[in-house]
This record gives C-alpha cells, structure tokens and sequence, in this order.
C-alpha cells in the first residue's frame, strides 16, 4: 500500500534519514520505535510529505508521492495524520472540526458529513462534545477528537506521530484503546510511539530506527523477547 | 487687560471670530475621511503583501512557484523603501515631484499615506499569520485541505484576534500622521490652525486646541477598538 524507496531527508547539514526503505501492507499496524533524534517521526511526516523529502520515492496505491505532478491534497485525504500536540481547531466546535475537511474537499456534503461525525463521536464515546470547543476538552479527549477528525475523512492509512506522549499518564489509556478498536477493525496504521506496550500487544510489525536508517524490524515478539543487535539490545534495557 | 478678558479675547479670535470654528469642523472632517481612506488602502495593501509574502515563505522546497518569488521580491523592496524613508520625505515626493500637477491635495495626501500604511500594516499581519501555530497548517493540510483553504478557515480567522491590539495601534499612528499632508496643502485640522495663527498672530489657542481635538479623537477610537477587543476575546472563553 505505501512503498518506500531509499528515502532520505536533511535538514541542512543534518542528515536525519539516511536511506530508509519500506514496504507497509494494507490493514497492518505498523510501530515505529526508536532513541529520539533517531528519523521515526521525520519518516512519518514525509510519508505525507508534511516534510519534503531530499532524495528517493514513496508510493502510496500505486501513486507517487514524491512526483511534483502528483496532487498531494487528493494523496493526503486517503492518508490522516494525528499529531502529538492533537493540533485541534481552537476557533471551532468540536463538530465543525471534524466536517471542515470532508465538506471543503468535496467528499461530503455538510450533512452527510455531520451524520458521519455524529456517529464516529459516539464510537469515542464523546457525541456529548459535538458544539464543544477544544479548550473545554482534556487531553485525552482532544487526542480521540483529532482521531475522529482524521476518520471522518474515510482514510486508507493514518499515521500518529507520538499520539500519547504529551498526554497525562491517566489519559494516556483511553487513546491507546481507541487505536486498538481502530487496528483489530483492520486500519492500517503508521504509528511512532514510544508506548512500548502498545508496540507489543497490537503491533503486526515493529522498526526499529537509529541515527536514520532501519537498524531491525520483525515482529513485536522477536523485536522485544530475541533482539539482535546491540543497538536495540541497549535501546529497550534502557526502555523496558 | 486682566487675565479673564485675555483668555475670552484669544479664545474668540482663534475660534469664533469669523466662524472659524467652521474651520476646525471642515478640519475635522477631512482627517476623518484620510484617515479612513489612507486606512482602507492600507489594509488592502497590506493584506495583499503580507499573503503574498507569507505564502512564499510557506511553499515546499521543490514546489516554488516562481511569479510568487517576484512579487516577494517586489514586496520586500517596497516595504524597506517606505520603512526606511520618513513619511514627511514620501509626502513632499508625491505632492511636489509625483504628482506635481494635481491640485487635488488631500487624495495626494490619502493615497500617500495609504502606501505608508500598508508597508506597517503587512508586517503586523504577516507577524499574526506567522504567529499561528505551525501545527494547525500541518493539520489543515494533513486532512487534505489546499493552501487557500486552510488559511481561509483555519489560520486567518485565528491571526486577527492576534493582530487586532497592533493593528488599532497602526490606526491611531495613521491617524495622526494625517496633520503631516497639510505640508502639501491637505486641507486637514492642522491646516486649519495655521491658517488662523498667520491671521491672528496667536498660536498658542489654535494649535493647543488643534491637539485637544486630536486627543479627543483617538480617545474615542481606543474605547471603541476596546470593546470590539473585548467582543472578540468573549468569543475566546466559551
């Protein structure tokens, strides 16, 4: 489903991903792990190319991203993103944040978008929030809120960037579920994380990434239980 | 002559006599309107340049588009020139060398000021779009949404909140500065006041008049601007 080839990305001087390559299957759930600084979140970002990438390709169904031809509005609406920082619509209701994009990008209309937010609330258990506005909301309900956003757009993959970790630790519990209903209803999913428990239990694959490239990736079973290199050895001791 | 009777006598040579308070008034009224038509420019040109701007900064470093690189360059050289030469220099180029010709002093004046204007007003508007977190673009554009989208109903609506203390401030200078065009012959307040000081040989009455009147002014201005604030911070703690 995404195919990436030998990606890699600077920022000026600074070599973050130095040729990473990767192929993500439709309805895995993919974890990326990894010290930071180490590319897992710059991978992430150019894979909706939020951050442009230097050199190599990344094909989404068939399509390449890294084309200057291709349009990225279309690519990114199959592909949501939820951030660390839930980066919610502060000057609008909880509701209106959800429609905004599927209403302006044609996907649905106003209504049709409403019911399908009303009914991805409920999900969440927050349909209460509707004409809520972010700043009366927790963090962890934010975080649910900016999931449903990115769901109401019907997307192929979603990709979280450290979904929980600018979350209280009570918080942290009510999202984790949330991407777990999401992953055994068989999304696919990209998810950077350092919720090594999360990685274990619903995981299909796990990378491990240092200094930009993929050091090991397998299962979560071997990742965690039988690690190869040293790298990763001294990674989870440091971690577990 | 004691005090009282001097006081009455100036008082009435500086405004009554000869209905000059209808001087003042007609004074009043043409700072007003420059006031308001330098600020509509300004806006105008200052939302221009600062979209402008703003979106080439904002491009993908393999996507540039290159007219937007020559209107940033364009942009950036007019707001060095204007910041960096005074408003009386600008002022006397248009009315005396630009448009030497025209008669119509006060437009000269309006449209002189207007560029002004739009020079500061860009950068406080390019200031309050910067001021946006950067993470609500990335979500805006991560849902899909293009570039004109996300700006329109996402980063603009929060970027006015943040420049309108800066912008009423840009208002108030504007305001003000309108006394500089009466050095082309804008027939504004101040105009009005020396007119009556080189008739009367007394300037303390006309122009301490002439700043009460302008302090009055802009005291108006600021309860207003700080209720429209108020209005909008409102909107804020729901």
């Amino acid at each position: 489903m995404i195919v990436v080839n030998n990606l890699t990305k600077s920022f000026g001087e600074l070599q973050v991903l130095k040729g990473v390559s990767e192929h993500i299957r439709k309805g895995e759930c993919v974890v990326l792990i990894g010290p930071s600084g180490s590319g897992k979140s710059t991978f992430l970002r150019c894979l909706n190319l939020l951050e442009t990438p230097t050199s190599g390709e990344i094909i989404f169904d068939g399509v390449s991203m890294t084309d200057p031809k291709t349009d990225i509005n279309r690519m990114r609406q199959k592909m949501g993103m939820v951030f660390q920082h839930f980066n919610l619509f502060p000057n609008m209701t909880i509701l209106r944040n959800i429609t905004l994009a599927p209403e302006r990008t044609k996907l649905m209309t106003r209504k049709e978008a409403e019911e399908r937010a009303m009914e991805l609330l409920a999900r969440v258990g927050l349909q209460d929030k509707a004409s809520a506005y972010p700043a009366q909301l927790s963090g962890g309900q934010k975080q649910r809120i900016a999931i449903v956003r990115a769901m109401c757009m019907n997307p192929d993959v979603l990709l979280f960037d450290e979904p929980t970790s600018a979350l209280d630790p009570e918080m942290v519990g009510e999202v984790l579920d949330v991407m777990k209903d999401l992953a055994m209803a068989g999304m696919t999913m990209v998810v950077v994380t350092h919720e090594m428990g999360f990685a274990r239990e619903v995981a299909n694959r796990v990378l491990f990434l240092d200094e930009g490239v993929i050091v090991e990736e397998g299962d979560p079973h071997n990742i965690f239980f039988n690690p190869q290199s040293e790298r990763l050895k001294s990674f989870l001791s440091k971690v577990l | 002559m004691s005090a009282w009777q001097q006081f009455y006598v100036r008082f009435y040579q500086a405004f009554i006599e000869n209905d000059r308070w209808r001087q003042y008034i007609d004074g009043v009224g043409t700072t007003l309107l420059v006031t308001a038509l330098a600020l509509l420019l300004g806006v105008i040109l200052g939302v221009i340049v600062a979209s402008v701007r703003t979106a080439h900064d904002q491009q993908s470093p393999n996507r540039r588009n290159p007219v937007l690189a020559i209107l940033n360059g364009i942009f950036k050289i007019y707001v060095t020139v204007i910041r960096g030469t005074p408003m009386m220099v600008q002022l006397m180029i248009m009315g005396f060398v630009i448009f030497a010709s025209s008669r119509d002093y006060v437009m000269v004046g309006a449209l002189t000021l207007g560029i002004n204007s739009g020079a500061y007003t860009s950068e406080i508007i390019r200031g309050g779009l910067m001021s946006v977190d950067a993470g609500q673009m990335e979500a805006g554009r991560s849902l899909g949404m293009n570039y004109l989208d996300t700006m329109r109903f996402i980063i603009v609506p929060q970027a006015i909140k943040a420049i309108l203390p800066s912008l009423g401030n840009e208002f108030i200078v504007l305001l003000k500065d309108t006394s500089l065009i009466s050095v082309i012959g804008g027939k504004e307040l101040l105009y009005a006041a020396r007119g009556v000081v080189s008739r009367t040989y007394e300037a303390m009455y006309p122009y301490v008049g002439t700043a009460i009147i302008y302090l009055l002014l802009v005291m108006l201005f600021t309860w207003l601007l700080g209720i429209f604030e108020r209005r909008l911070r409102a909107s804020d703690r729901r």
